[in-house]
């Protein structure tokens, strides 16, 4: 395994086992120690305490935790949803495709995270509302794909066979249908982990995230900038790891795609 | 290509109603009463009443889905909640803030993908070519809302260039600028590269070289103009994603646009506000990429055949 590939997959393996095994770490990511507070990093806490006196370490662990559960239930609804969407849209054409090939098209039509933005504002903050209004803007992109994917393979002559043998509907997609289109969703999908990880931390910087005392890495961020003249590692930390992660999944993601020969929209 | 303008047209009058719609929804949204909400429990019920029915929340939907497309089409967004001021006058002292903002933006995305894209195709598989688009790599992958802030730290804090926030002269857009226009940089530049070296195998451009033109003329001139096309494309489609990112930078910057009013609304619970910076910021969008697609069309007789 080369270097350029070796590293990243390091990345996230060490980003997943951090945030699976977190509780059952040693952290004391709330604990507050007052003779600690702002202290720089050191060899004793090598990435120092926070304005609170929380271990900063301890709480980047916990962030981890947050945006990788974040990312992954964003991520698996988004899928299930659209390519339910995308399929159903594709396979029953006619009037029903019109109409849900508007409602995509409608929903592609708020830039970037604004909607969820909006929708997490208004349904309250907290880390549930934030996959809410992080999935409701997900879908789209994953319905599109799905039911570009599907017009393509819809013809072919196994599916045409299964019908005729009197295969259900519901066993075509699933196993006839579905094996060919998944590998440009799964690709879709590694990008798209890394802008639910952004997304996640920026809806957190803007304090429509997770919610004190929890940990995510934009409400680190958030809370740094505060102390950034005295002390700049508070945003350093939880920024960095933000950017190797996503950097990482997106490394990783276009190798993904040259290996399965997925050509982007 | 009146077709074309028509198809487009009516699809756009689609998604603008679709996005209206959506907006519209967005009030109902709000957990509870989002009267209550608004005023808070303690608020005494005839309050309560003379909001509601301030806001419509007393009819119908549908009656509430007129009243608003109605007040729109006459360029009433209501009253904020918060300064009891019509919403078109606040919405108006901020977007010049944001459009200078994202036109600065914008400017600083292209003033460095177009060297940096253009520098890629031409030394492919150099270390100028890797090193472009390692930058490009680390350029979609850095949050802006923690390059802001770095931004902060080294040109405010510790050099001393440029002020750490607000909007006071050209220097305080300097930072702003360049924390909005890094993702779309980085995109952009790796577009260039693509579209560059696609054009730059084509038959003319060998014919170019064989009349002895230099190398320079030909890239610049036949090769850049060719490829121009498909990186509008995506700087029309890349704007949307400008505007949003404009929310952050204007929050972090203190920078008094659309962006950081989207986010005080949010905070102060004030909806109608709330409905109105998402409503804007997503019309422009959409005003934007139809614009793109019609000047594509244009420019290129293929797109239009093909619509």
């Amino acid at each position: 395994m080369s270097i350029r590939l070796a590293l990243p997959t390091a990345v996230i393996v060490l980003w997943c086992s951090v945030a699976l095994i977190a509780p059952w770490l040693p952290l004391e990511p709330d604990e507050i120690f007052l003779s600690k507070i702002l202290m720089r990093p050191s060899s004793e806490a090598w990435l120092g305490y926070d304005d609170l006196g929380r271990s900063i370490a301890d709480r980047l662990a916990m962030g981890a935790r947050t945006s990788l559960a974040v990312a992954f239930s964003v991520i698996f609804v988004s899928l299930v949803v659209g390519i339910f969407v995308g399929i159903v849209s594709a396979w029953l054409g006619g009037w029903w495709d019109h109409v849900i090939v508007r409602i995509i098209d409608i929903f592609i039509a708020f830039p970037g995270i604004l909607l969820a933005i909006a929708l997490a504002g208004l349904l309250g903050p907290g880390i549930a509302n934030a996959v809410i209004a992080l999935a409701v803007v997900g879908w789209v992109g994953f319905a599109r794909l799905a039911r570009a994917q599907t017009l393509t393979v819809k013809h072919r002559e196994h599916i045409d066979a299964a019908r005729s043998l009197g295969t259900g509907r519901w066993r075509i997609g699933a196993r006839h249908l579905l094996p060919l289109i998944t590998a440009p969703l799964i690709v879709e999908a590694t990008f798209g982990i890394a802008s639910v990880v952004i997304a996640e931390a920026s809806l957190s910087f803007l304090g429509l995230g997770v919610q004190p005392p929890a940990a995510s890495w934009g409400s680190m961020i958030r809370d740094g900038t505060r102390y950034m003249l005295v002390s700049p590692h508070m945003v350093l930390a939880p920024g960095m790891a933000i950017l190797l992660v996503v950097l990482s999944i997106n490394l990783l993601g276009d190798r993904l795609r040259d290996w399965m020969d997925v050509r982007r929209k | 290509m009146l077709r074309f303008l028509i198809t487009r047209l009516v699809s756009a009058t689609v998604v603008v109603f679709g996005v209206i719609t959506i907006v519209f929804l967005l009030i109902h949204l709000v957990p509870g009463d989002p009267v209550e909400v608004m005023l808070g429990e303690a608020a005494q019920p005839a309050d309560r009443d003379a909001l509601r029915q301030a806001l419509g929340l007393d009819q119908p939907l549908w009656v509430q889905w007129g009243r608003y497309v109605q007040g729109l089409a006459h360029l009433d967004l209501g009253m904020s909640l918060h300064s009891k001021r019509p919403i078109v006058d606040i919405l108006g002292e901020r977007v010049p803030a944001t459009l200078l903002l994202a036109a600065a933006g914008l400017l600083v995305a292209v003033v460095i993908a177009l060297p940096l894209g253009i520098l890629a195709a031409v030394r492919k598989g150099t270390g100028w070519d890797q090193g472009s688009m390692a930058f490009a790599m680390l350029g979609v992958s850095i949050p802006n809302f923690w390059m802001g802030p770095l931004l902060i730290l080294v040109f405010s804090f510790w050099l001393g260039w440029f002020p750490v926030s607000g909007m006071e002269g050209i220097r305080s857009l300097v930072l702003p600028a360049f924390t909005l226009g890094t993702a779309l940089a980085a995109i952009l530049s790796r577009m260039v590269r693509a579209a560059l070296l696609e054009v730059l195998s084509e038959d003319y451009i060998r014919a170019a070289r064989a009349k002895g033109l230099n190398n320079r003329t030909v890239v610049l001139h036949h090769g850049l103009r060719n490829a121009a096309l498909p990186v509008i494309t995506v700087l029309g489609l890349q704007l949307g994603a400008l505007l949003a990112g404009a929310v952050i930078t204007e929050t972090i910057f203190a920078w008094p646009g659309i962006g950081q009013l989207t986010i005080e609304a949010i905070q102060r619970r004030d909806y109608p506000v709330v409905q109105a910076c998402v409503m804007l910021i997503s019309l422009a969008y959409v005003l934007v990429n139809t614009l793109t697609d019609v000047a594509y069309a244009a420019l290129d007789p293929r797109v239009r055949l093909h619509a």
